[in-house]
């Protein structure tokens, strides 16, 4: 793990990478959406509204994920010191808001021809909301951390603690409807089992696929960024110094 | 009062927001990590 330390060589990775994941995710996503809504059969019950289960559980699911990889990034962080975990912590977290955002809006938007309403304050949206505000939370956290790490401050591990803190969320949300009533269905889709029929099964999933691999490239990206706005920092502050 | 919706324009909007959220996401963070690199890449030089 400790291989990927050495910036140098994981911007050598990265510059391979980012295409590799960018084109085939944006191929099988966009092309699951297009198999959904062309030969995927209206639903007995929701009729064609079916069809925004294709983009809104990618949504969703990376939502959840995001703030996983940051959870998972933050021990890294605070246990093994890697110099990269802060920074693929912090590159996860705005793809990671970006897809909560809209899984609440496209959920939203399903709600009201199935549910009769656009929002209800229950288990399963609240914690979702809520997770909204945690990286909103997150993002302002870390961007002041690094100022002050700038400015030769040791706040470095305080977005780490609150990104760890905040996974306690990610379970709260996936159990949010068995342990409330809600309007929200509970999981149709389980390790090893799913109650969907596979003509939507299959579109899903690969849209799933695809989303990911657009996170993936999204986060190598903004980890470039970030690598390369602390590279110019620093030079900057040497050349003052001199 | 009955209210009478067109699924199709749901299934649109819904459809427009994820497409159009997650190219902007892309685009944002490409331009930004272009720019940023072009930056250190000049003050290297300088």
């Amino acid at each position: 793990m400790h291989g990927f330390a050495n910036p140098a060589r994981f911007l050598r990775m990265a510059r391979w990478l980012l295409p590799t994941l960018l084109v085939p995710g944006m191929l099988l996503s966009f092309g699951a959406l297009a198999w959904g809504i062309a030969y995927a059969p209206p639903d007995h019950l929701m009729g064609v509204t079916v069809k925004i289960l294709i983009i809104h559980v990618p949504c969703v699911w990376l939502g959840m994920a995001g703030w996983s990889t940051i959870a998972i990034s933050s021990i890294v962080e605070l246990v093994w010191r890697h110099p990269l975990a802060g920074i693929a912590a912090r590159a996860a977290a705005v793809p990671g808001a970006v897809f909560t955002a809209l899984g609440l809006i496209t959920g939203s938007i399903w709600a009201r021809p199935t549910w009769g309403t656009w929002w209800v304050w229950d288990g399963r949206l609240t914690s979702f909301l809520v997770l909204l505000f945690l990286y909103f939370g997150y993002i302002a956290l870390a961007d002041a951390a690094q100022k002050d790490a700038a400015g030769g401050g040791g706040a470095g591990r305080i977005p780490a603690i609150f990104g760890l803190v905040g996974a306690i969320n990610i379970p709260i949300i996936n159990r949010s409807v068995v342990w409330w009533n809600s309007l929200h269905q509970p999981a149709s889709i389980t390790l090893g089992k799913s109650s969907i029929d596979p003509t939507y099964l299959w579109p899903l999933l690969i849209g799933a696929l695809g989303f990911s691999l657009v996170f993936g490239a999204v986060v190598i990206a903004r980890m470039r960024m970030l690598l390369a706005d602390i590279q110019t920092e620093a030079r900057l502050r040497r050349k003052a110094l001199n | 009062m009955h209210e009478r919706l067109d699924q199709w324009v749901y299934v649109v909007a819904a459809l427009s927001v994820g497409v159009v959220g997650t190219l902007a996401m892309v685009g944002w963070s490409l331009i930004a990590m272009l720019r940023a690199e072009r930056r250190r890449d000049a003050v290297r030089r300088k």
